[in-house]
């Protein structure tokens, strides 16, 4: 039986498996939501385009799954870029679909016609055109694969109008995973790392997002465990070992902590699993892990040797490299003793207590940290999902909560997109409706997808917004006052709404202190409340974010605030 | 590794549609690597195209280049020909006016370098020339002060010599 294009999308979105789709109508995908009122698929209405794929890539990294987003033609389409590009740089597994003008009039600059082709080649993983009702089905079914095979990423598929009326017979597609064997290490060079983790004295293993994308997290803890090796990870891969663990030592880099940055430049051997190697991760690359031998195990070849020069490259994805080796640490039966590490740990512990990530605590104003921490202290536990902003919100955020579970920090990491945060949690939540879903904001990023107020009091998502509200672009202010004499050219944001009464206009609940010792009650009062919460904190304005390496600086030269330049 | 900057052949086979092009040339751009020259075709399978490009670099940017082409979907292999065993060749075609006074150069220089005249209009004529990117060089050296009209090149096209 032949069915309308439109049809034949929903089957095979459910075919795919897919429960929840984040989407804006319009014209061009009218026949869409058409179908979509029949009540098959779940749709969360979002009241932005840019919201509808954060939405989608926060559901996507806290379920593991791939996110869902679509959107008319033209702005509709060009409104989702930022959150394509968000979702390449940090291999994000979404599906987009946009509406497109029917394809008699492709090309003739028709009313709501962008060439989102053009526009997203670059930072799409793939897109794809479907010109003929015929290739949709099969489409999809690639698409899906593209988007979370080897290294994931966001794929986007451009619909004209036509194609969805156009009739077609439905033949389930599938483009089954199992069918590409997950490429493993040589053993061969696992027998080398297994030497060189023998021979070496001060090893570290570096984990990025790969671990959490790779869903490797049980296995880089065995085998930083069963080798005693300690471990950091970049901001995209915190909670993939656990930050209460005494062989984690906090993020490395830019603002990472003190004794990170100094393991990473006095280690002999770095164990590299699924980290991209950063510019905010490496500082000055020439320094970067001056002393060590570099394993890199990537799924993705083009990470290899592309900034960091790597002595043991291994192509494979984290979980079956890591599988591997470990099963021969069990082979060899492969013991570290304390002995062995004393030394190198002791150096850690000396740094851990010289350094701590610290603050200057204060009774008379709210300290931003303070507010991390406590809110650390009332949901720790691995029921609670903290997403961020962008800037100090985020930096304080990755240093001052401890992760100890994977996809329970999502951040945007390599594109660094301010907004972010707040429409992924509602995503996150839609994945997790019984976790506690913390959107960590500034007072500038939360203002840049304020609109999604609205979609979480439709659909009673209750996610609660924790600003942390310094009246200021807080990260840029930083820069300004340490590197620019203090010149705060256009960082001053006390022009702000007031979020309570904005919370209350939208139709959730808002919360205001300026107080320290507020600040617990606050905050149990906003996770305690049902449905969407906004929590006001005015803090401290112009606190800085530390450890702070120069922007190309070396990352062993840190500048700790209060304290001096450390070497 | 050869940190030698220099012009590098790789030779891609992709699939044969629309915009595979833009997404091998804007991998490229995009990273700051510019194309030297560019030659595309269908190959005996209508479904693969063969797109082989020069760029000038140094071999770890190559590999990085080969690596990046790899990553994008519809690029089924990258082969770097640089250093295989290859035939390379360019083609250029020329138009000239042709006088009194040049007419015995050209020919000669026709001559040396193995080319013919394809068309003969009036006094204008227009010369094919194919050969190493060297010999097209000198041959376009040669022509240029007897006074070229207007000129058009295909860039590099190479094969392996065996399996």
């Amino acid at each position: 039986m032949k069915i309308k294009g439109s049809q034949i999308l929903i089957q095979a979105l459910k075919q795919e498996g897919v429960d929840v789709i984040f989407g804006y109508p319009g014209g061009a995908v009218i026949d869409i939501y058409d179908e979509l009122h029949k009540g098959n698929i779940r749709h969360i209405l979002v009241r932005h385009e840019q919201g509808a794929v954060h939405a989608a890539d926060g559901y996507a990294r806290a379920s593991g799954k791939v996110g869902v987003a679509l959107v008319t033609s033209g702005p509709g389409a060009s409104n989702t870029v930022t959150g394509i590009a968000n979702a390449h740089l940090d291999s994000i597994p979404i599906v987009v679909f946009t509406g497109q003008v029917p394809t008699s009039l492709i090309g003739t600059d028709a009313f709501q016609e962008v060439d989102i082709i053009g526009i997203t080649r670059p930072c799409t993983k793939h897109n794809f055109q479907v010109r003929r009702v015929e290739e949709l089905t099969r489409t999809i079914s690639e698409a899906f694969h593209i988007a979370r095979s080897d290294r994931p990423g966001p794929v986007l598929i451009d619909l004209p109008k036509d194609v969805m009326n156009a009739m077609a017979e439905y033949t389930p597609a599938s483009f089954r995973d199992e069918e590409e064997p997950q490429p493993r290490p040589p053993s061969k060079k696992a027998f080398q790392v297994l030497d060189m983790l023998s021979e070496a004295k001060n090893p570290l293993i570096l984990s990025g997002g790969g671990i959490i994308l790779g869903g490797a997290s049980q296995e880089l803890r065995e085998m930083a465990w069963r080798t005693k090796t300690p471990v950091t990870s970049t901001l995209m891969g915190l909670g993939a070992f656990p930050g209460t663990d005494p062989l984690w030592l906090g993020m490395p880099g830019m603002h990472g902590t003190y004794y990170a940055n100094m393991a990473i430049s006095h280690c002999d051997l770095m164990i590299t699993l699924g980290c991209r190697f950063d510019d905010r991760v490496t500082g000055k690359i020439d320094t970067f892990a001056r002393n060590a031998k570099i394993v890199h195990v990537d799924v993705d070849p083009s990470s290899i040797n592309k900034n960091v020069m790597i002595d043991v490259p291994i192509v494979s994805d984290c979980k079956s490299a890591l599988r591997s080796f470990n099963q021969l640490l069990k082979e060899k039966n492969f013991t570290v003793t304390g002995d062995q590490r004393r030394e190198w740990l002791g150096l850690i512990d000396g740094w851990k207590r010289d350094v701590p990530l610290s603050y200057c605590r204060s009774d008379e104003v709210i300290k931003p940290q303070f507010v991390i921490e406590t809110l650390y202290e009332l949901t720790r536990g691995g029921n609670t999902i903290i997403t961020t902003e962008v800037g100090q919100n985020q930096m304080w955020a990755a240093q001052f909560y401890k992760y100890d579970y994977p996809n329970t920090f999502l951040s945007s990491g390599g594109l660094g997109t301010m907004g972010y945060g707040f429409p992924a949690a509602i995503g996150a939540q839609l994945a997790h409706p019984d976790k506690l879903v913390v959107d960590i904001a500034g007072d500038g990023s939360i203002q840049m997808n304020i609109q999604e107020l609205a979609t979480a009091v439709q659909y009673k998502i209750p996610v609660k917004i924790v600003i942390l509200n310094n009246g200021y672009l807080g990260m840029v202010r930083q820069w300004q006052e340490l590197f620019y004499e203090k010149r705060y050219s256009h960082t001053d944001m006390t022009h702000a709404p007031d979020f309570v009464k904005l919370a209350e206009a939208y139709g959730l609940t808002g919360f205001r202190t300026g107080k320290p010792a507020e600040v617990e009650k606050v905050l149990r009062q906003g996770i305690s409340t049902p449905g969407p919460v906004i929590m006001d904190f005015q803090v401290a304005r112009e606190e800085c974010v530390y450890p702070m390496v120069k922007p190309g600086g070396p990352i062993h030269e840190m500048t700790l605030g209060s304290r001096e330049m450390v070497n | 590794m050869e940190r030698e900057k220099k012009e590098r052949i790789l030779s891609l086979l992709v699939s044969n549609k629309p915009d595979v092009l833009a997404r091998v040339a804007g991998t490229l751009g995009g990273r700051g690597y510019n194309i030297e020259t560019l030659c595309v075709d269908a190959t005996l399978d209508p479904k693969v195209s063969k797109i082989i490009l020069t760029t000038i670099a140094d071999q770890p940017t190559l590999t990085k280049i080969e690596k990046q082409l790899m990553k994008l979907i519809d690029v089924q292999k990258v082969t770097d020909l640089t250093k295989m065993a290859t035939v390379m060749r360019e083609m250029m075609l020329v138009r000239m006016r042709l006088t009194d006074k040049n007419k015995a150069d050209v020919a000669l220089i026709i001559d040396t370098f193995r080319g013919r005249v394809v068309t003969l209009n009036g006094d204008h004529c227009v010369i094919e020339i194919s050969g190493m990117r060297e010999e097209i060089e000198k041959a376009l050296q040669s022509l240029t002060p007897l006074g070229i009209d207007d000129m058009a090149r295909t860039g590099i096209i190479a094969l392996e010599r065996t399996k």
